[in-house]
């Protein structure tokens, strides 16, 4: 006899929650098939972005625009709060109480709005510097790509407040089991995203 | 306590402590994968194209590490629909990312030589 095989991405629930794991296989692929489907938006964002890199038309560029100690800041948050996600995770798997299972995606939840506050902090600056969408091809690429991952980011933080109020309501039942499982393969997806960003458009800016 | 019983809790047991060891050894090599690159363009002085080449091939690692130790996605124990579903969505994706980098480029070199990078 093997360790459970695995039905889905993302960490699986196994036997000890049988009618979840079981609704799981069918509710994470369809959500599996939607995230490939943002994969693909978000590369051909990154696509269009490296096109308009030279399209400055005179105006600020990514020397003037980035700083890398808040690229940095946001990049620890945003892996910090994945980690803290997994965390939580374990502990819906492994009953560790809802306590815990709260402090956790709490934890989640604050590090992923600390994340937004730096990066509006961030578009607000560039903005006092000329750095707005309709100045050069160069800047409309950088907002199209950064805030949609920022607007990913604060819709799963809704869905995580939705999440923890059904689960006040109904207690771990399967809909909210299910739901934890997969807003954790989207927190996970949009900090693979943000790797992208930081290293082609951050670092790749400043290098 | 019966002899399966026993036997799945061990089962059970292991897959508590090779899950939370995922979680804790893919946050450790992605911390790892961040620092690096970010030291190097804050202090290396290395020539551009190096440093971005370096950039490049720390993202695409900590990438995989994200897919393994927090996704999960292992090839050998995946469903097939799960694996047909990464590979197609990644054909797709060299496809449309790779012609439109081609074309776009081409186009610059022949019409706007001063956008070539």
């Amino acid at each position: 006899m093997t360790a459970t095989p695995s039905r889905h991405p993302g960490l699986n629930l196994g036997r000890a929650h049988q009618e979840a794991h079981d609704a799981c296989e069918v509710l994470v692929f369809g959500f599996w098939v939607f995230m490939m489907s943002d994969l693909i938006i978000f590369g051909l964002l990154f696509a269009n972005y490296v096109t308009q890199l030279d399209a400055l038309a005179g105006g600020p560029g990514p020397g003037e625009l980035f700083e890398m100690k808040s690229a940095f800041l946001e990049t620890l948050l945003l892996l910090t709060s994945s980690f803290t996600y997994g965390l939580a995770s374990y502990c819906l798997k492994y009953r560790h109480g809802r306590g815990w299972l709260t402090a956790w995606l709490g934890v989640t939840l604050l590090l992923g709005l600390a994340f937004i506050g730096f990066e509006l902090h961030d578009f607000y600056k560039m903005a006092g510097e000329d750095g707005v969408p309709s100045r050069s091809g160069f800047l409309s690429a950088f907002f199209a790509l950064v805030p949609l991952h920022g607007l990913h980011v604060a819709s799963a933080c809704l869905w995580m407040v939705v999440l923890m109020v059904q689960m006040l309501v109904h207690g771990l039942d399967t809909g909210v089991k299910t739901g934890l499982v997969r807003l954790g393969l989207l927190w996970h997806f949009l900090d693979i995203v943000w790797v992208g960003i930081f290293s082609l458009v951050y670092l790749g800016g400043l290098a | 306590m019966s002899d399966s019983q026993r036997q799945s809790d061990t089962i059970d047991e292991n897959e508590r402590r090779r899950e939370l060891g995922s979680y804790l050894w893919g946050y450790g090599l992605a911390l790892a994968l961040t620092l690096v690159p970010f030291a190097l363009v804050a202090w290396s002085g290395w020539p551009r194209v190096t440093l971005l080449w370096a950039i490049g091939g720390f993202a695409l690692v900590q990438v995989v590490v994200h897919f393994r130790f927090f996704l999960h996605i292992s090839l050998a124990r995946q469903k097939r629909e799960d694996l047909h579903l990464i590979l197609f969505s990644t054909l797709i994706l060299v496809l449309m990312v790779g012609g439109t980098l081609w074309i776009i480029f081409n186009l610059y070199g022949r019409m706007v030589p001063e956008l070539l990078p």
